[in-house]
């Protein structure tokens, strides 16, 4: 069942009397329950696209229908909670609050849920574990490795159940180490817990992680490939 | 999102600058504090006067001469000569004025006295013997001059505590000679101590009408009657016989051209307490100039607080703020700010109002009464949070309509 539809979807910036097209008409569907790679040189507009699917900018043409309505019908209340309750972010730069610690960090997208209060802790530690950081969710966001960081943006994109995580270049700010585990975390989300999970990468090894591989180049879909045997990571060390 | 997280989600915004946060409310403090202050010194004030008016009798009708001064500026129609001699006969006829119990001639101007070598500026009371039971002033030693000594125009004077204090010191001054305007007068008698009153008998000499207006002030009229009605009830009674004395006396027909005043002692009580009332809501405008100063600061920290963290403004919004919780937790923030700033400045003012009330009536000799009007608080408390309102919303409003991406990408 398709979660995602666009369909010649178009991008351009304005800066004043300035146009820049980045997006020409992409065309793809995701469905629910798929992990998918996006691809691309630096600049081709791999973000641009997640963030218009993220719901977090607006496309300038062409049709993007998530959940079967069109992305335009839906009202800023409802954009806001479909954030909340359907989508999960997963950002280069980690984007934790600082002088937080981890368990507040994850649980602040419950703040704007409608889950009841009694229901928090227990769904932020089900997601930190998940994770594998119960050891240190009470550690200040700050004290922790850049791995650990990533790992805790994890368990906050989780902690809604949404139906799809976008993770833009997740692993860009960190070691290899760092980065297989990070990446072997949605691999599991994914096969295990069928998460749909839509992964922005430069590296061909970590795309080749996903089962579908979307070349993105100057503002169109260069291929849509189908992964015939995902990588998979040596068998985790999560819970170190 | 629940009222109690946004409180909880502003209260650590506050937090995390506390430095900040508290020079922000200390300029709110300043504001509330000042209002507050003047506000409860300004009741302390009316109670004061008010309490000195009663003072002076509830049936008391005091007339003066020329038309009644309508401001401070017309202050020099005080000296007006209308009131004379034969006026006072006119309204010590009964069959005239049958509501009045008596009347004083009473005349007043600045001299200075001198004892030996010490010399004190002082205002002269030319009164007649009556004055002892219009105003009620105990004497500490000696006796008043009488009606006879009146009569004869007798150089004799009753000195307030304070002239006497400063000629005398603590040595006795009843039977020595002060010199006034030329004249030797001999100290007859001493006031006990008044304490603040409306004339401020503690700094006068008073002396018979008759010498006062022939050797001192070389003036043939009064400047005013202090009379007495016989009853409470009867006192506007009384004030419309006088006038109606005064006006066939001077040939009066319209009254606006009357060439005097009657006031009663309630008038006097209404009259100052507006003043004192113009004065505390002039003086509270002027501190409210300083709340906006406030306010100004909360906007302008705001809307440092708001640039600052633009990026979590935008991670907020990607994990589901709706604008309305933005704009909340901003508000709260600005609302805080002020309402915190507001209730320390509430209890500051009204200590500092409490401190300087004690202090008066220990330190001198008038009794302030500390009065904290509840008006003052429940203004303090929604004055501030208003400004907090007001100059939140401009930089909460800034905040709820980032972008989130932009947001999320301002580094
Ligand atoms: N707000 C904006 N206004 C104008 N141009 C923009 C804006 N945001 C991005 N661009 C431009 O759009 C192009 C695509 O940017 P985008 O971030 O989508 O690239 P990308 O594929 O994610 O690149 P990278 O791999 O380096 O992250 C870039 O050339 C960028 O300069
Ligand atoms: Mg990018």
């Amino acid at each position: 069942m398709p979660l995602i539809e666009v369909n010649g979807i178009k991008k351009v910036y304005f800066d004043g009397e300035l146009q820049t097209p980045i997006l020409h008409g992409v065309s793809f569907v995701v469905n629910r329950g798929e992990f998918v790679a996006i691809m691309g040189p630096s600049g081709s507009g791999k973000s641009t696209l997640l963030n218009l699917l993220g719901f977090l900018d607006d496309y300038t043409d062409g049709s993007y229908k998530f959940d079967g309505i069109e992305a335009k019908n839906y009202t800023a209340d409802e954009i806001a909670k479909i954030r909340n309750q359907k989508l999960g972010f997963i950002f280069q730069s980690f984007n934790l609050l600082p002088n937080t610690n981890i368990l507040e960090n994850v649980k602040l997208p419950l703040l704007y849920s409608d889950f009841p209060e009694s229901e928090w802790g227990e769904r932020a530690m089900k997601a930190i574990r998940s994770v594998g950081l119960v050891h240190r969710a009470l550690f200040d966001s700050a004290k922790i490795s850049g791995g650990e960081r990533q790992r805790v943006a994890i368990a906050r994109a989780l902690v809604c159940d949404p139906e799809v995580i976008f993770a833009d270049e997740p692993t860009g700010n960190l070691d290899s180490k760092s980065g297989g585990i990070i990446i072997d975390i949605l691999q599991k989300l994914h096969e295990e817990l069928g998460h749909t999970i839509i992964l922005i990468t430069h590296e061909t090894d970590t795309a080749e992680h996903a089962e579908r591989i979307i070349r993105i180049k100057d503002g169109f879909v260069e291929s849509d490939t189908k992964v015939a045997h995902p990588q998979r990571m040596g068998e985790g060390d999560l819970d170190k | 999102m629940t009222i109690k997280h946004s409180i909880q989600t502003a209260f650590r915004g506050l937090e995390t600058n506390r430095a900040r946060s508290l020079l922000t409310i200390l300029g709110m403090v300043i504001g509330v504090t000042a209002i507050i202050l003047v506000m409860s010194l300004g009741q302390g004030a009316q109670n004061l006067i008010l309490d000195q008016v009663k003072g002076m009798g509830t049936r008391t009708v005091i007339v003066g001469g020329g038309r009644e001064p309508t401001g401070p500026s017309d202050a020099g129609q005080i000296f007006s000569d209308s009131l004379k001699p034969r006026d006072l006969d006119l309204l010590n006829r009964r069959e005239n004025t049958p509501s009045v119990k008596y009347v004083m001639p009473l005349v007043f101007g600045a001299a200075s006295a001198s004892y030996q070598s010490d010399t004190y500026n002082l205002t002269i009371f030319g009164v007649s013997p009556l004055m002892e039971q219009i105003f009620d002033v105990p004497l500490k030693t000696g006796a008043f001059f009488t009606n006879e000594d009146v009569r004869a125009r007798a150089k004799y004077v009753v000195i307030g505590n304070k002239v006497k204090t400063q000629l005398f010191g603590a040595s006795d001054a009843v039977g020595n000679i002060i010199k006034m305007k030329g004249n030797n007068f001999r100290v007859v008698g001493v006031l006990a101590e008044r304490g603040q009153d409306f004339f401020n008998f503690d700094e006068a000499a008073i002396i018979p009408y008759t010498t006062a207006q022939d050797y001192v002030l070389g003036i043939k009229y009064f400047n005013r009657f202090i009379t007495e009605a016989s009853s409470d009830a009867l006192v506007p009674q009384a004030a419309s016989e006088i006038k109606s004395t005064l006006r066939e006396a001077h040939n009066i027909t319209e009254t606006d051209k009357e060439d005097f005043f009657v006031i009663t002692q309630v008038d006097l009580a209404v009259r100052l307490s507006a003043i004192t009332s113009v004065l505390t809501i002039f003086l509270t405008a002027v501190a409210a100039i300083s709340l906006i100063v406030g306010g100004i600061g909360i906007m302008n920290i705001m809307l440092v607080s708001v640039t600052e963290r633009t990026k979590e403004i935008g991670l907020r919004k990607a994990l589901g703020a709706t604008d309305k919780n933005i704009l909340t937790q901003f508000l709260l923030e600005a609302v805080m700010l002020t309402g915190i700033g507001g209730v320390v400045g509430i209890i500051l003012g009204a200590s500092l109002s409490w401190a300087i009330a004690t202090g008066i009536t220990r330190f001198t000799s008038i009794v302030w009464t500390f009065s904290f009007p509840v008006s003052a608080a429940i203004l303090g408390i929604s004055v501030s949070g208003a400004i907090g309102l007001i100059f939140g919303l401009y930089p909460a409003r800034k905040a709820a309509r980032k972008s989130p991406i932009e947001a999320l990408r301002y580094e």
